[in-house]
């Protein structure tokens, strides 16, 4: 018999803060054609998009919320209630001094400016809907990478933008990719070109600060024949009483021989639905990975996908969910092998705390007529008080004889007894979940390039801390 | 004033009383050996000790150097200058010796100090080698995939790095062999001396032949039946415990140590 763990209350101080609206651009509450005019004509859309908008919106009002196997929640999402463009401006400043005092004061309280002159190579932050900020290293630059927001890359970049945009995620994949595609402003528009690795990460960093309001960036990633790069987003928003809504489309393309890794570090607070679409396509010899880290939001549905294209091309998707009380992290994975000898591998932690609930739901698709596939999953979860919930929902088919699959999945709990052996040494009660909970995702962390992993332990740190009563 | 002094001490669980009414006093620079019979209550006694929260306290108190424990966290009196070796200590997966004990060392300094890594990783190697530890224990994690012997000696080695002012030491000699034994006896001998008091529970006197204790007490049913010197373990390895067993229950009164 042992003492019941009192349950981890979530705090998240730090991205809990906001500053008075100033937006000389809104479009209203609720969603109608004229909220897509409006949009098109702030941004001043070429004809294309005005109309690949017009057409989303229309896939979006027909396609149903998916009911039957998502959670009941998202029915607490009132699209008539959330304001769908908000803006200062639409063209993001190259200087941090220009950017406007109390935006800049954000971004600082979040170390962003520090962090780009630490160890990134560009920097694109974005306030509500449009990127206020944008910066790519000059060096970089030279090399002939573009980094710029999507609204540039579509205006500026049209013989690579329009050739792969929608395509890894075509509007009609679910309610939300359309939903993006007839509203999304910001993200990131980033072209490698041949042969350039890009040696240091570029970053962009989502703030959202208006209540009400919903954030839909929409990234587009290209890496061409044996390019190389790091891409990092972050997300913080402060906490509201409203439902927020983030619903981000991200499509990556890694040419032949190209590698490119995506890493998230979500840290939204507990009233946004964080509905976000994330594909790659990897082509021959090409690598797409996905380290996604989702802590916070109050619904998380998100399922970074590789689609293996070109043989021997390489999928994979590390994540970790940290679900705290009161909230669902819903998220997972899909590999789609659709070449000869392509190899995909999943890694997934997962953390449930209070009445916290995390869930996997992965997809492995091997279809008959390829040879020599490989598929690694592993998915493994701490639940840490009796009152925690976790489930899996593993979806693999793999057909023909040459392939190969393995899963594995684990549920483990963090015990009284545990505790206690830790406190008897000294360290305070959240100290010791703390230790468990990092002990639990570090041979995963490990993976992860240094920055991130300092900053990921910090963020679990903060969750612990000041949590047990 | 400098002693760990436990008077008249009563704990339940679940409505079962397992320590009724004892009374023990173990003042720095001792060693007192705690023998019993299984179920006699020794390892609730340190459990109750360090604070573990499954159990009751009905009556009595424990004061170190003086000092109210009992309405203390567990944390808060480890900090203070308690500790247990466990028989049987927890799996910490993903966390290694030497990550844990640097929390554990962290925790104990003034707020806003840093442990200096080169200082800690010196003291740690050298009690590494006290207690014939590899140093690649230090990147394993803790307890985890551990023989029983090597969780034993990591615990001893715990002790050695925290350095507190009251052990207690439970069952540390079981699964141990002869050879282990002796090198856990070792580390423990060479943390004797006067700013530590210790408490050794044990089942058996083997371990009493390289941990020469000061005093020797015997607990049956919850309460100290019976104090002396070393030689008292040797009788009760000749006669066992039933004698007291058989008296037990007609002892009114605890008896006092």
């Amino acid at each position: 018999m042992v003492k019941e763990v009192s349950p981890l209350e979530i705090e998240r101080n730090v991205g809990n803060f906001a500053y008075p609206e100033t937006h000389t651009h809104d479009a209203g509450v609720g969603l109608t054609e004229k909220t897509i005019h409006y949009i098109s004509d702030i941004k001043d859309d070429p004809d294309w998009v005005r109309e690949f908008r017009l057409n989303a919106y229309k896939t979006f009002m027909s396609k149903p919320m998916p009911t039957h196997w998502a959670s009941k929640d998202l029915e607490a999402i009132v699209f008539d209630n959330i304001r769908y463009y908000l803006s200062g401006g639409t063209q993001p400043k190259r200087n941090w001094e220009d950017v406007p005092d109390d935006v800049k004061r954000t971004f600082e309280r979040l170390g962003i400016p520090e962090q780009e002159r630490k160890f990134l190579a560009g920097v694109e932050a974005q306030f509500d809907s449009e990127a206020v900020y944008s910066n790519i290293k000059k060096a970089v630059g030279e090399q002939g990478v573009i980094f710029v927001g999507s609204a540039e890359g579509l205006k500026n970049h049209p013989e690579i933008f329009r050739k792969w945009f929608g395509k890894v995620i075509p509007t009609g994949d679910n309610k939300f990719s359309a939903l993006n595609s007839a509203v999304f402003s910001g993200g990131s528009f980033i072209y490698v070109p041949p042969g350039v690795k890009v040696k240091h990460p570029l970053q962009a960093y989502f703030r959202i600060n208006a209540e009400n309001f919903g954030q839909f960036e929409r990234t587009l990633i290209i890496c061409d024949e044996g390019s190389e790069l790091t891409y990092m987003e972050g997300c913080t928003a402060p906490k509201f009483n409203t439902a927020t809504l983030h619903s981000a489309v991200v499509e990556l393309v890694a040419m032949k021989g190209a590698k490119l890794q995506y890493i998230t570090v979500q840290n939204w607070s507990a009233n946004v639905f964080n509905l976000v679409t994330k594909r790659g396509i990897a082509h021959e010899d090409a690598e797409v990975k996905w380290i996604d880290c989702n802590i916070g939001s109050r619904l998380t549905m998100k399922y970074p996908g590789v689609i293996m294209k070109g043989r021997r091309a390489r999928g994979e998707v590390l994540s970790i969910a940290l679900a705290g009380d009161g909230q669902h992290q819903d998220t997972g994975a899909k590999m789609v092998h659709a070449a000869d000898e392509t190899t995909s591998n999943i890694i997934s932690k997962s953390i449930s705390i209070g009445k916290g609930r995390a869930t996997y739901r992965g997809l492995v698709h091997i279809p008959k007529h390829l040879k020599n596939c490989k598929n690694n999953t592993e998915c493994d979860a701490l639940l840490i008080n009796s009152t925690s919930r976790t489930d899996t929902y593993p979806a693999i088919t793999v057909r023909g004889t040459g392939n190969s699959v393995q899963h594995e999945a684990s549920v483990s709990q963090v015990s009284a007894e545990q505790i206690f052996y830790m406190q008897q040494r000294g360290l305070t009660e959240a100290q010791a979940m703390s230790l468990s909970v990092n002990g639990f995702v570090n041979d995963l962390v490990r993976q992860f390039p240094m920055e991130y992993s300092v900053e990921l332990k910090r963020l679990i740190e903060l969750e612990m801390e000041g949590s047990v009563g | 004033m400098n002693k760990l002094s436990i008077t008249n001490l009563r704990v339940s669980i679940a409505d079962q009383e397992i320590i009724r009414g004892l009374s023990l006093a173990v003042p720095k620079g001792e060693i007192h050996a705690i023998m019993g019979p299984n179920g006699s209550g020794k390892s609730t006694l340190a459990k109750v000790l360090t604070g573990h929260p499954d159990y009751k306290i009905t009556a009595g108190e424990v004061l170190m150097d003086g000092e109210n424990i009992l309405a203390l966290a567990p944390d808060e009196r480890a900090r203070k200058g308690l500790f247990l070796a466990f028989q049987y200590p927890s799996e910490i997966p993903g966390v290694t010796i030497a990550n844990f004990l640097r929390a554990a060392v962290q925790a104990r300094l003034p707020e806003g100090e840093e442990l200096e890594a080169t200082d800690y990783y010196a003291k740690l190697y050298e009690k590494m080698d006290l207690l014939e530890m590899d140093r690649s224990f230090t990147s394993r994690s803790v307890n985890e995939g551990f023989s029983g012997g090597e969780k034993k000696r990591n615990e001893i080695l715990q002790l050695a790095m925290l350095q507190p002012k009251y052990a207690v030491l439970d069952e540390t000699d079981s699964g141990l062999d002869i050879d282990a034994l002796k090198v856990v006896a070792h580390g423990v001998n060479s943390l004797r001396g006067p700013n530590l008091g210790v408490i050794l529970i044990t089942h058996y006197q083997r371990l009493l032949d390289y941990i020469i204790p000061d005093h020797v007490h015997v607990m049956v049913q919850g309460r100290i039946v019976r104090s002396g010197g070393k030689e008292l373990a040797l009788e009760l390895e000749e006669k066992g415990y039933e004698s007291y067993e058989t008296v037990k229950d007609e002892i009114g009164e605890p008896a006092m140590a």
